[in-house]
């Protein structure tokens, strides 16, 4: 007995809600540092403003303990360009990113990444988390370094992506924020910002926000604020019940950041960048089916008939021992991993692949269907670490796969992985278990908060960190350190302020819309109707191809929800509240698309933006940031350089701008 | 066959997430504290498994596994439409093998890289 239907067919009774409801109490919750997302990111960041002597207080919505993207664990940590075996500088990846990106990525948390990542890694050592082969299992391996035992993915001649062993990451920070006294507040979801006055765009002095379990209001008052939080996966695409809830971003992401620092008023950039939704759980379990990237890169792919398929270096070259997967071509100075919100690679920077032309040569019947992943084809390091070391500590495969694979018998050294068999094409990408891509789904690609060097937005007293707030984010070592960087300048700016002072009919009004939905009739949808709903205008209205008309038809139908729908959406219990209130952020963030894609009036492949009525590519006029932001409710926008972050006011070289700006 | 019928919605789907072996589980409810979407809730019976009540918002992190004290109280069960292209291969005999077989093969006892 232990589903909520074996439950009533026994007893023949509901259970009652098992935690007391409190919906309306107020709490009012006071500190120097508030942090709104308890990922990986805003854990990190809590620790950092906790040392440098901040009150810090952290509003998460799962349990700060396990959730988040990064909660799961982590395998590999990219960006590491200073750690002792790097071959990389962080001038030189940052570039090589921003070249990738055509220019539409952010250079400055890319540049911090790379610069204080190492150092940031080394913190979540000293957490406990081990980052060394510290047992000699993989002594003498291409992949690791004899004398600071590090081990390395990808490009094992540069060595600035490290291989760790991060299931336990997310335990590990909880621990040392608790030990630090961060006040740690689960099963919030954020509803609102607060701001000086009430006023869309004034300094934010805190945020509300309720409790899931019990259905309790908070005001948090802060003299600093850090967003944290993340991504939208409910917003273009939404089955949970066929999706395993999604592959790459739980249910609590729901864009409620974004919503909330819009309405307050902040700039974003870059939201009309979308890409292609691979890895919204259509496909198979995440890391369970034979294929050969990111943590299962270089893996050998064969065929029913046991016929390998050839790895090719990106100058064409076949590639014909294991180990030049695992090194750049002569031609390369190095190679980027992938996992870094990249959607485009130079072919300077590209990783070793599969025959590129796969699908062809599998539809005229070289390569017999299914295809397997052989991982006894690899020396017994290369297939250890990657089934066993990485699928073990990458998020969601410890218990996931390795553990399920290998009580159901799984052995690699002597079994074969199949692949999915999927549509010729499916097979371009070699994460195969990603599935066969549904060309009407897409998901949020880059865009977000607008920061500068000290990672704040554009209102005074909120920062931004973390791969999704932030815009042009990358993986998780990013999330960290930039986690670690917002923190120290939101404490040294909490160090100089006033205290905050909260306009209380701004809370007030924030009370009344929160729970609105407790208190309806039950006539209208719940909110799962309402998700479904929200996600079939993204697709339909604001899809691959755009145009003013059906982007403005679009901003009419989720107004036309918020309105109607959504106004009459109830929720029987705190937990449908929380549900129901990101709902409500989901239509914010589809209208923050929309309205960047309105803004951008031209077609760019770079950004993934197929507009019908502008369908010139990437003219030279558009290539520049279109900050959009609230004001008077009004959707204002401006324009900025792609390399604004090297102008005026800031210096003309990375390294400078970071040494007046890191607080070191 | 004497248990009532009631009406009740269809079963969920996925229909458990997570499934409890209530002669292992001692109902200590630290899977509920972590769970990181509230998939499933205390029992109102004491020392009892949890109620798995939200089964379609598990994301499969494991994190209730690797909380829970008791070994083999907790077990993730993938959605079935999932599970059922898990298959391998074994080389030298050629044989097929599937996740959620009848008979499976022996386990490999051989633990992951890092830990305990």
């Amino acid at each position: 007995m232990t589903t909520w239907n074996e439950y009533v067919e026994k007893g023949g009774a509901l259970p009652e809600w098992p935690y007391p409801i409190l919906y309306e109490k107020e709490n009012e919750i006071v500190s120097d540092v508030l942090i709104l997302g308890g990922g990986v990111a805003g854990c990190h960041a809590a620790i950092s403003a906790a040392r440098e002597g901040a009150k810090v207080v952290l509003a998460e919505r799962g349990m700060a303990k396990r959730s988040g993207s990064g909660g799961a664990g982590v395998d590999h940590w990219h960006g590491a360009c200073t750690n002792p075996c790097s071959k990389v500088t962080p001038e030189e990846y940052t570039r090589a990113v921003m070249d990738c990106a055509h220019g539409y990525s952010n250079g400055i948390a890319r540049y911090i990444t790379c610069k204080e990542g190492w150092d940031t890694l080394l913190e979540c050592e000293e957490m406990g988390v081990q980052i060394r082969d510290v047992k000699d299992e993989f002594k003498g391996a291409d992949f690791r370094d004899e004398e600071t035992k590090l081990m390395f993915a990808y490009d094992y001649k540069n060595r600035h992506v490290l291989r760790v062993w991060g299931y336990n990451i997310k335990p590990c920070l909880y621990n040392e924020m608790k030990q630090l006294g961060v006040g740690i507040f689960n099963r919030v979801v954020v509803t609102s910002l607060l701001t000086e006055g009430g006023k869309q765009g004034a300094r934010v002095v805190g945020a509300t926000g309720v409790n899931t379990r019990t259905g309790e209001f908070y005001v948090f008052k802060s003299k600093a604020i850090i967003v944290s939080t993340g991504g939208a996966g409910r917003l273009f695409t939404f089955a949970p019940e066929i999706t395993a809830a999604s592959s790459m971003s739980d249910m609590n992401s729901a864009g409620v950041g974004q919503a909330v620092g819009w309405n307050a008023g902040a700039e974003f950039v870059l939201m009309e960048q979308t890409g292609p939704g691979r890895l919204t759980g259509f496909g198979y379990t995440p890391y369970s089916m034979g294929n050969a990237s990111n943590t299962y890169h270089g893996t050998p792919i064969v065929d029913a008939n046991g016929k390998e398929v050839p790895w090719f270096d990106v100058e064409g070259r076949e590639l014909k021992t294991v180990q030049e997967r695992f090194l750049p071509s002569p031609g390369q100075n190095f190679q980027l991993g992938i996992g870094i919100g990249l959607h485009y690679y130079l072919d300077q920077y590209r990783l070793n692949n599969l025959a590129q032309d796969l699908p062809e040569r599998v539809r005229k019947g070289e390569f017999t269907l299914p295809l397997y992943a052989d991982l006894s084809r690899l020396p017994e390091l290369e297939r250890r670490v990657i089934f066993g070391m990485m699928v073990g500590n990458e998020g969601k495969t410890r218990i996931p796969i390795y553990d399920t694979f290998t009580k159901a018998g799984f052995n690699p050294d002597k079994d074969m992985l199949q692949a999915p068999v999927m549509l010729p094409e499916a097979y371009q990408n070699s994460n195969f278990w990603g599935g066969t891509p549904i060309p009407h789904l897409r998901s949020l690609a880059g865009g977000g908060f607008l920061v500068d060097w000290d990672l704040r937005t554009s209102l005074e007293g909120l920062y931004a960190a973390g791969g999704v707030p932030i815009f042009g984010g990358g993986c998780h070592g990013e999330a960290h350190t930039s986690g670690r960087y917002a923190a120290r300048k939101a404490a040294a700016y909490a160090r100089t302020t006033a205290e905050p002072a909260v306009d209380r009919q701004q809370v007030e009004a924030e009370k009344a819309r929160v729970y609105a939905p407790v208190n309806q009739n039950k006539n209208g949808v719940g909110w799962k109707e309402l998700n479904y709903a929200i996600t079939r205008v993204m697709q339909d209205y604001c899809g691959k191809y755009k145009n003013e008309g059906t982007l403005n038809l679009g901003l009419r139908l989720l107004n036309e929800l918020k309105e109607n729908e959504a106004a009459s959406t109830y929720a029987s219990n705190p937990h449908e509240l929380g549900r129901t209130l990101e709902c409500f952020s989901l239509i914010t963030v589809g209208e923050m698309v929309m309205q960047a894609s309105l803004a951008r009036k031209c077609s760019s492949i770079y950004l993934d933006l197929y507009r019908l009525d502008y369908p010139q590519m990437d003219p030279p006029d558009w290539r520049k940031l279109l900050p959009i932001r609230l004001e008077d409710n009004k959707v204002k926008v401006r324009e900025l350089p792609l390399d604004f972050h090297l102008k005026p006011p800031y210096a003309p070289a990375y390294e400078e701008n970071y040494k007046l700006h890191c607080g070191h | 066959m004497s248990d009532k019928v009631y009406m009740t919605p269809n079963p969920p789907t996925p229909n458990k997430g997570v499934k409890f072996n209530p002669t292992i589980c001692n109902g200590c409810n630290l899977c509920v504290e972590v769970c990181p979407t509230d998939v499933m809730m205390p029992n109102p019976e004491r020392k009892k498994p949890p109620i798995v009540l939200y089964p379609e918002e598990c994301w499969f992190c494991a994190g209730c596994v690797e909380e829970c004290p008791k070994a083999g109280a907790i077990t993730m069960v993938h959605p079935l439409s999932q599970n059922i292209s898990v298959n391998w291969k074994r080389k030298d005999t050629g044989e097929y093998f599937r996740l959620g077989m009848k008979n499976p093969p022996p386990p490999n006892t051989r633990p992951p890289s890092g830990g305990e």
